[in-house]
């Protein structure tokens, strides 16, 4: 072993685990359970007064769900909370009462009641259990409060049933009860608990009273109160280890606890795996089971391969790691699963006794190949002797098909009839070898009953037919006993080699079909290039290797589902169940624990950076059960094709960016391109304007007067081509913002400065707060907002009118105002004036194309603000920007 | 206009516009400077080399080569000024010159006396890099006291943060110099603040307010859009 070597790496990950599952934890609500021995011990009151503290504390507290068993104490204490109303189920015509997980959802309170964990839910609504909505409550960052007994918890179940006798059906797996954050141990010593059981105090109304009687006796009592004791101290030992662990990295992980199960088709493979949780829990070590698929255990009826299954699923339930592996020798495999996981100690069942003084034990044989691992047998319940697995399950046996048999019949009579005129020819030595091939043949063609029947079939037709004294099974000469032994040894070893050799090779070939299944299936995705190709690939491939027409929900905009391109609609399917497996991650519908009322079965496709969408599978039978290769086989191409849907995700994804950059470069190189040779124009002439303004001679008066006039029109039209411009990239679409954190003052400053000129017969005042938030804006588009609505309001009042700038913070906003005291904006043309080409009165003396406005607005847009004109109270106009505040750096304070 | 300048000031023009060329030489020639223009990147760099010019002006949108690759070329070897022309959408590419080694830059279309002053303006800074500056400078009522570290306005002492003090020198040293972000986050902040620019926005909103008379309308601590900043003396 080489545990010295990878312990300590384990350890790494175990802290890694930890921090991970802290993070996780953050976002999580917190679950705080009230635990039990036995009903009536007050846990739900004792939940309700911590409601009460909290509600009073003034924590958003809802009740979700109370069972107040009639307690008025109980009944007072609930009325100071807010409820939700349950929602009413009719089921079988019974109208049932039920937490409302929706309802809850929407309502998103911050802690709810929840009572009862172990409750099965009525069938139909989402989850088949209650502690399933508990974790979808958590999930969402409720904090929940709840009770629970302790004969609900999975792995006490069989303790619990020896003591009362009683078998309880409503069962939770240990991991929701070891991950809750806090646990609080509701006690009450049993003779109270009988005294207010007198006093009828306590009512407990739904166990039938024959086993009430039996199940409150003061012996039972005080047995399930020593159990909820311990659980609840191995708990807070849990507590204290990981604390410690916290706050000492030297601890180190006693790896050599870890433990691994092997679930068998055994009678008490389940006391094995629940013992197993039960050790593991008390030392905190990790748990594995495995179960093994051997040649032999694949011969086994199916029942008893789905018992195993479900032990495995148990398994997991109490918080195991699982595997379900293959190969030809069980003790090996283990041996060697055991090494790769560094598990020290392995638990297995007693050997049952040996039919036959060379064959040994699992636990033998475990312990003969691998003397470093620990070897834990777990006591076997009373005498099984004769118990075999049939006992333990029941298997149906009208399965099995007549007509090998008869077949077998009918081929030992063919060759005997046949081989009767051969008497007189042959010797007997060489009748027995035609029997023999009967038998081989049987094997091969029948299988394994078939030849066990053939073999003692020709043994006794050689002897009624061949051996004198001929017709009669009487033999006279002792030598044929010899002959017959040898002859029923060897056509049963035979006939017993060739059939499991026959078998082998029928299950190598269903194997090598699913591979091939498989590989076809990978192959025909990796050459998918769109989603259409994949769902015909998908359909395809589940039709054949699962007998179910197919959906494919593909995640859209804001991770809603939407069926793919080319997948038909199904009738039995619904968005809602396959939404909420996307949205979990998690199998749900048809076999699984969740939605159970579907017809259809959701698998989520997981690839390895998103979650792609959600395979809905309806079968075409209604009784379909997976079994267990067939489910690794839906997991495996579930994950391949998610993988095919990410990459053409991606794929799309590059090609649309290219395309982008393409467009966005063509854009660009044109629109460059013009305003070069619009522009060069205008700088030549502004150019040779001055230059004829300084050239000597000086020129006359009357000429400067032209050449300044001509230097107003030229400056007005470089306005016009730039609005122009900028109008058109905005119209292009696709305005790249270069956003950077900025004092609104600079900007206003920068526009102050372009406008000087259009300003200089105006009066501008300008109102800024010092406390101006920084604001988000790309400085060159929201510079031309600002230089447009001063030029519009130099353009539109009056020389000496009065602009003002100003700006406050509004909420979330921050509101930027320019004013004039000028004659206003026309009535009814407020929305209008931001359009393009439109301006204020169509017949005017102010130049320009009236698009000053429509920039402002595009602008102000892409900063996700809006802007709006109104006429001010006191009159003139005033333009109004709103912008979001957003989330401001934070400059650090200097000294 | 001409105070004087000494017929001797040579100025080499690369310019690919043929009518741009024709006015600014115009123009330049009527300031009494001596113009040499081309049309080309690389007939200007062989100029350059050979006349030993004083100034340089410079069109960043060159048919033969990129006026930033010329930019550095010169500036592998000399530290000549070098003054660029640009069109008003070139932000970045007007940033990236000016991070090259550009001494300023005019947006087109610029006006006569626009480019004049600015080409003044170098000369002069270029003319002074080689005397001793000033302990004392002033600007708009605000005096900076290099020696004493400290600056008054109106006469009044005005407190700086440690940051405030670095940036006003920064920009006082470089006076009439249009200075990009990242020179200036280099040079106050250090190499790491390249990408803070909000950080010089911030600061240099607390520099105007404590030194500007209008800080809304600063008359000196100027935004150059997209740029950088600039301080004006006068």
């Amino acid at each position: 072993m080489t545990n010295a070597m990878t312990s300590p790496r384990l350890i790494q990950n175990a802290t890694l685990d930890q921090r991970e599952a802290m993070a996780k934890r953050k976002q999580r609500g917190k679950l705080k359970i009230f635990f039990g021995a036995y009903p009536g011990a007050g846990k739900t009151y004792a939940m309700l007064i911590a409601a009460q503290v909290l509600h009073t504390q003034g924590m958003d507290v809802v009740v979700g769900v109370v069972e107040t068993h009639g307690r008025s104490e109980t009944t007072a204490l609930l009325q100071r909370l807010n409820a939700i109303p349950r929602q009413q189920i009719e089921y079988q015509g019974e109208l049932l009462e039920e937490f409302d997980l929706d309802a809850a959802l929407r309502r998103k309170p911050q802690l709810i009641l929840v009572d009862e964990l172990a409750h099965s839910n009525a069938p139909g609504l989402r989850h088949s259990k209650r502690w399933q909505d508990i974790d979808e409550l958590l999930a969402t960052g409720i904090d929940v409060l709840t009770t629970v007994n302790v004969q609900h918890v999975e792995s006490l179940n069989d303790v619990v049933k020896k003591i009362t006798g009683m078998r309880v059906s409503e069962r939770i797996p240990d991991h929701v009860i070891d991950q809750a954050d806090e646990m609080v141990l509701v006690d009450l010593p049993p003779e109270e608990l009988l005294q207010r059981l007198r006093e009828g105090k306590v009512h407990i109304a739904r166990q039938p009273e024959r086993e009430m009687e039996c199940f409150f006796c003061k012996g039972h009592l005080m047995a399930l109160r020593e159990l909820a004791l311990r659980r609840t101290a191995d708990r807070v030992d849990a507590d204290v280890r990981i604390w410690r662990q916290e706050q000492s990295v030297t601890t180190v992980w006693s790896i050599r606890e870890a433990v691994l199960v092997c679930v068998g088709s055994g009678p008490d493979s389940e006391r094995l795996v629940r013992r197993a949780a039960r050790r593991a829990n008390q030392t905190g070590a990790p748990w594995h089971a495995i179960a093994i698929e051997t040649p032999a255990m694949l011969r086994l009826p199916e029942a008893v391969q789905t018992h195993i299954l479900s032990i495995l699923k148990l398994a997991k339930k109490l918080g195991a790691q699982t595997a379900h592996l293959s190969g030809q020798d069980a003790v090996e495999v283990a041996i060697a699963y055991a090494r790769e996981y560094n598990l020290g100690t392995l638990l297995v069942g007693r050997d049952r006794y040996r039919r036959l003084p060379w064959q040994h034990g699992f636990a033998e044989k475990l312990g003969r190949l691998a003397p470093d691992l620990e070897l834990l047998q777990v006591a076997r319940e009373g005498d099984d002797r004769k118990s075999s697995t049939s006992t333990l399950i029941s298997i149906p046996r009208g399965a099995t098909k007549w007509h090998p048999y008869l077949l077998a019949f009918l081929s030992v009579a063919l060759v005997t009839v046949g081989s009767a005129p051969l008497h007189a020819v042959l010797d007997l030595a060489n009748i027995v070898m035609i029997f023999l091939l009967v038998v081989v043949f049987t094997a091969v063609r029948f299988g394994r009953g078939a030849a066990i029947l053939a073999a003692f079939l020709s043994v006794a037709a050689f002897d009624f037919f061949f051996v004198p004294p001929r017709f009669t099974f009487v033999v006279h000469d002792v030598q044929y006993l010899v002959t017959f032994t040898v002859m029923l040894i060897v056509a049963l070893v035979v006939g017993q080699l060739t059939a499991g050799l026959r078998f082998q090779a029928s299950t190598a070939c269903k194997r090598e079909q699913r591979m091939h299944a498989l590989y076809e299936m990978s192959r025909d995705l990796s050459s998918a290039l769109n989603i259409k190709q994949i769902v015909y690939i998908c359909q395809r491939f589940i039709k054949r290797g699962f007998n179910a027409s197919v959906a494919v929900f593909v995640a859209g905009a804001e991770e809603r589902l939407m069926l793919a391109e080319g997948s038909a609609i199904l009738d039995a399917t619904d968005y809602k169940t396959a939404q909420w497996s996307f949205d979990q991650g998690q199998n749900a519908g048809l076999g699984t624990d969740t939605l159970t009322a579907a017809h259809a079965l959701y698998v989520p496709l997981k690839a390895p950076t998103r979650m792609c969408g959600v395979l809905a599978l309806v079968p075409d039978e209604w009784t379909w059960e997976l079994p267990p290769e067939q489910q690794q086989l839906l997991d495996t191409s579930a994950t391949l094709i998610a993988i095919a849907l990410e990459r053409v995700h991606y794929v799309i994804l590059a090609q649309d960016a290219q395309v982008n950059m393409e467009a966005e470069r063509l854009r660009n190189s044109l629109l460059s391109a013009i305003s070069h040779d619009l522009r060069t124009p205008l700088t030549v002439i502004t150019g040779l304007v001055d230059a004829m303004r300084i050239a000597t001679p000086l020129l006359s008066e009357p000429h400067i007067g032209l050449i300044a006039a001509i230097q107003d029109e030229v400056s007005r039209t470089i306005n016009m081509v730039n609005n122009l411009l900028d109008m058109a990239r905005m119209q292009m679409g696709n305005i790249v913002l270069k956003p950077g954190w900025q004092t609104l003052e600079e900007v206003i400053g920068l526009s102050m400065r372009n406008c000087a000129s259009v300003l200089k017969r105006h009066n501008v005042r300008i109102d800024l707060p010092a406390d101006l938030p920084l604001l988000e804006l790309d400085t060159g588009l929201m510079e031309r907002v600002i230089n447009n609505l001063l030029e519009n309001a130099a353009k539109h009042t009056p020389v000496g009118s009065l602009i003002t700038i100003s700006a406050c913070l509004k909420g979330e906003f921050v509101q930027i105002a320019v004013s004039d005291n000028g004659p206003g904006v026309p009535p009814g043309m407020e929305q209008k004036l931001f359009e393009k080409f439109v301006r204020g009165k169509m017949e005017s003396s102010v130049v320009g194309f009236g698009l000053g406005l429509a920039i402002v607005r595009s602008i102000v847009e892409v900063h996700a603000g809006s802007v709006w004109v109104e006429n001010a109270p006191e009159g003139g106009a005033r333009f109004i920007i709103l912008l979001p505040v957003g989330n401001p750096p934070v400059i650090p304070e200097e000294l | 206009m001409s105070d004087g300048q000494s017929p001797s000031i040579m100025i080499v023009l690369i310019e690919d516009e043929p009518q741009i060329r024709r006015f600014v030489r115009s123009a330049l020639e009527a300031e009494q400077y001596q113009v040499m223009d081309v049309e080309t990147g690389k007939q200007g760099l062989i100029e350059v080399g050979t006349r030993r010019p004083d100034l340089i002006i410079i069109d960043l949108g060159l048919p033969d080569l990129d006026g930033i690759e010329v930019i550095r070329d010169i500036r592998s070897w000399s530290n000549l000024p070098i003054l660029i022309l640009s069109a008003r959408i070139n932000e970045a590419e007007k940033v990236k010159a000016l991070d090259a080694g550009a001494d300023d830059y005019l947006s087109k279309p610029f006006g006569m006396p626009e480019l004049l002053a600015r080409v003044r303006a170098v000369l002069r800074r270029s003319a002074r890099t080689h005397t001793h500056d000033a302990a004392v400078v002033s600007f708009g009522g605000v005096e900076m006291n290099f020696l004493q570290r400290m600056v008054t306005k109106n006469g009044v002492t005005v407190h700086l943060t440690a940051i405030e003090y670095r940036l006003l020198a920064q920009l006082v040293a470089n006076a009439g110099r249009v200075m990009t972000h990242r020179v200036l986050l280099r040079d106050v902040w250090g190499p790491n603040h390249s990408d803070s620019t909000h950080y010089l926005r911030v600061y240099m909103s607390n520099l105007r307010r404590k030194l500007e008379d209008d800080p809304n309308v600063p008359k000196h601590i100027l935004t150059e859009s997209g740029v950088g900043y600039r301080l004006v003396l006068s």
